[in-house]
């Protein structure tokens, strides 16, 4: 039970990551969550205003059935399945963020300084969840997939245009983490 | 009943990813910073082992569980939206530390605030959808 309540190494946890793309292959299926958040527009009515969102979103509801799961596990991982165990992030990093004005990095899944009410009602910390968002969905769709459908589906399937996605997730990531968080935090 | 297997798949997926902490915005600023092998260990072996598994799926010309020939979805071959759209994808990843899946999933370990970060998204695709004829690809 204490290897199930720790932490899960990377070597158990990729692996399973696999799994659940095998599975939804073996379903008939594949792997990709970007693809809920158009099917999110065109329930919503944003048919009427594109093309793009003139998707008969009935055939895409089995992914959002995977979502609804996604939620019931987090759910059950942090209540049932964890120790609270802080997260073992490397020493640099830690200092990294102290310097940021991130303090108690790893004690939670997120930081409070972004993600607690205290920060969300601030114009900065609302600023940040809204931009940040913003461009996780506009980007992903223009790239035609995210870390699931690009980063694991996309090159266990030898893509090249994953391989570019990918590129790109890292230039991004990368010009975010070492140039524009040091200026916003 | 056909859709109680996906509840299980997004369960087990859910579960797997908050206890990996791929979940973590802390994980993925580390990630960046390339202070640790975690996430590449866990994308990498994902990865490799995928490789190996659709390459057997493949070659083994097995079908789907509803009897049907599996059809693994190639790209459309163009390069400059991959480039643009991955870069801006990866401006947010970095700054809100969760992509698409992670989201629901946080959203589920209790983080409301999340609600805001998922309604952003959509708006996002919905505006990439607006301005879809009007973008280089």
């Amino acid at each position: 039970m204490e290897y199930i309540l720790n932490p899960w190494p990377w070597y158990i946890s990729g692996p399973l990551i696999t799994l659940v793309m095998v599975i939804l292959i073996l379903f008939g299926k594949n792997f990709g969550m970007s693809s809920n958040l158009r099917t999110l527009c065109t329930i919503s009515g944003a048919d009427k205003y594109a093309d793009f969102f003139k998707i008969d979103w009935k055939s895409y509801s089995w992914n959002l059935v995977v979502v609804l799961g996604a939620i019931i596990g987090g759910f059950i991982a942090t209540q049932f399945l964890s120790n609270g165990a802080p997260i073992d992030l490397s020493v640099e990093t830690i200092t990294d963020l102290k310097n940021l004005g991130f303090s108690n990095a790893g004690e939670n899944l997120l930081p409070p300084e972004i993600y607690s009410w205290d920060a969300i009602l601030s114009l900065k910390g609302l600023s940040v969840l809204i931009i940040g968002g913003f461009l996780v969905g506009f980007g992903a769709r223009y790239a035609g997939g995210c870390t699931s459908g690009h980063a694991i589906s996309g090159l266990s399937n030898l893509q090249i245009p994953s391989l570019i996605a990918v590129v790109g997730f890292f230039i991004g990531g990368l010009v975010m983490t070492h140039f524009i968080l040091p200026l916003i935090f | 009943m056909k859709f109680l297997k996906f509840l299980f798949v997004g369960i087990l997926f859910g579960i797997i990813l908050v206890k990996s902490e791929a979940v973590s915005w802390y994980r993925i600023f580390e990630m960046f910073k390339f202070q640790s092998f975690h996430m590449y260990g866990i994308i990498g072996s994902a990865v490799g082992l995928g490789i190996l598994s659709i390459y057997l799926i493949k070659k083994s010309k097995i079908k789907s569980i509803e009897g049907q020939e599996i059809k693994i979805p190639t790209k459309n071959k163009s390069f400059i939206n991959y480039l643009l759209g991955g870069t801006i994808f990866g401006l947010g990843w970095a700054l809100a530390g969760a992509c698409p899946g992670p989201m629901y999933i946080l959203l589920g370990t209790g983080v409301f605030s999340m609600l805001i970060v998922i309604a952003a998204a959509t708006l996002g695709t919905f505006v990439y959808g607006l301005l879809k004829s009007k973008l280089p690809h």
